[in-house]
């Protein structure tokens, strides 16, 4: 999984597509998810290490993840193999 | 270091819901850092603001409408040369181009510098004959029809179907989703901007322009895309953000090198789902949001006005992307006695 290169991610969670000029805001744990994407984190790691910080079950917080990735997917914020 | 003092002259000077170009030029020109400018407001009537704007605009003086014809235009343009010595005229508006074009010689001869696209290239590029210059040269277009009468136009070719764009030849387009609204627009639409009407393929995406400069050898000298970010009624961006899509800069660069484009331009583009991006019109001139381009660290009107003069000038290889514009109303408190002025005199 990996966010292009070029897309710039604020720390407030303002993400901004510079090819496209589309700008999008995530909430804090985005921003976590993001942060963690970018280290190059896979799917188990990452919510392995969400569940250990919130009071949500596996199931939840798996979904709530496909979600994510599936909504940045969609607005091409991933690295192309990534969105297929 | 400032050097000399040029006395440049711009026109489109209003700014209603679909603003001219004139005061965004203006401001880029003030910032100019290789001349310092006197400038001449043109204007066509009394109430556009930029007569008013005096920390922007010297002087004005009214010149006639395009349809007064060029030798009157002409006696005008000499009038106002004679008492301020003009360098440079930027003409910013589409229906006033095919004049200039014509008397750049003549305006040449008398020490007066413009730096316009040639009558063929303006001509070619027309939304008449848009589909031609796709074809012509690559590059994805919408297809579109020219009509003189409303019957041709509601007996829909074979590749035509609503939604479709209704086009005036300078101005104005709305969107027809059936016979009616086609009707309704194009006795609205051409009672205003005349005839033909245009009518054209209805691309769904995004609205992005480019503007941009052509140095008429084939180079460009500049170019900044834009992603429209509030868009009026009119269609008009309110807002934008520079961006940098290698794609629409291609595109630019292929515009340029082939037409061998000379001037200021503006690229009206529409990408679709797929990402397949559409030249929908070329306007010939600068567009109202040029100061975006400044912003981003390409002053294209003090590029325009050294091409002009025939100073040797640096391609820009380096813009600012994600910088915003955002458009704003602002009321003037004007004395009567200045509005009298240019009504009665045709100066201010």
């Amino acid at each position: 999984m990996k966010l292009k290169k070029n897309i710039a991610v604020s720390e407030s969670g303002l993400l901004f597509n510079p090819v496209t000029g589309e700008s999008f805001s995530v909430n804090p744990i985005g921003i976590e998810v993001l942060g963690m994407i970018r280290e190059a984190k896979g799917q188990e790691e990452i919510c392995a290490a969400l569940i250990e910080r919130y009071t949500a079950d596996k199931i939840t917080i798996e979904r709530d993840y496909h979600d994510f990735i599936d909504l940045l997917a969609h607005h091409h914020l991933l690295e192309r193999h990534e969105e297929e | 270091m400032k050097k000399n003092e040029l006395t440049i002259a711009v026109t489109g000077l209003n700014a209603i819901d679909s603003p001219g170009p004139g005061v965004s030029v203006i401001r880029a020109l003030r910032e100019a850092e290789s001349f310092r400018t006197r400038i001449i407001g043109l204007s066509y009537e009394s109430l556009e603001p930029g007569i008013y704007m005096h920390d922007l605009v010297d002087k004005t003086y009214q010149i006639p409408y395009p349809s007064g014809g060029t030798d009157v235009l002409l006696d005008r343009l000499m009038y106002i040369h004679g008492k301020e010595k003009l360098d440079v005229i930027i003409p910013n508006f589409d229906a006033e181009l095919y004049s200039f074009i014509r008397l750049e010689e003549k305006l040449k001869k008398m020490g007066i510098h413009m730096f316009l696209p040639t009558l063929a290239q303006y001509e070619e590029r027309t939304k008449v004959n848009l589909c031609n210059f796709g074809e012509k040269y690559g590059i994805d277009v919408p297809k579109s029809k020219a009509f003189h009468d409303l019957n041709s136009a509601r007996q829909l070719d074979p590749g035509f179907s609503y939604p479709l764009m209704v086009k005036g030849k300078f101005y104005d387009a709305s969107i027809a989703y059936n016979g009616d609204q086609l009707k309704s627009h194009f006795n609205k639409i051409s009672a205003k901007w005349g005839l033909p009407i245009i009518l054209q393929e209805f691309i769904h995406g995004t609205e992005f322009n480019v503007t941009g400069l052509g140095d008429g050898k084939g180079n460009t000298i500049a170019a900044v895309p834009m992603r429209k970010q509030y868009i009026t009624d009119k269609g008009k961006a309110w807002g934008g953000i520079s961006i940098a899509d290698e794609k629409m800069l291609e595109m630019t660069r292929k515009f340029l090198k082939m037409t061998r484009w000379r001037g200021g331009f503006e690229l009206e583009l529409m990408k679709d789902k797929e990402g397949k991006l559409y030249l929908l019109e070329i306007n010939p001139r600068l567009p109202a949001w040029i100061y975006l381009a400044v912003g981003v660290g390409q002053n294209i009107p003090e590029a325009l006005v050294n091409l002009a003069l025939g100073n040797e000038v640096s391609p820009f290889n380096h813009y600012e992307v994600g910088k915003m514009f955002i458009r704003y109303a602002w009321d003037m408190i004007v004395d009567r006695q200045e509005f009298e002025q240019i009504s009665m005199n045709g100066e201010l």
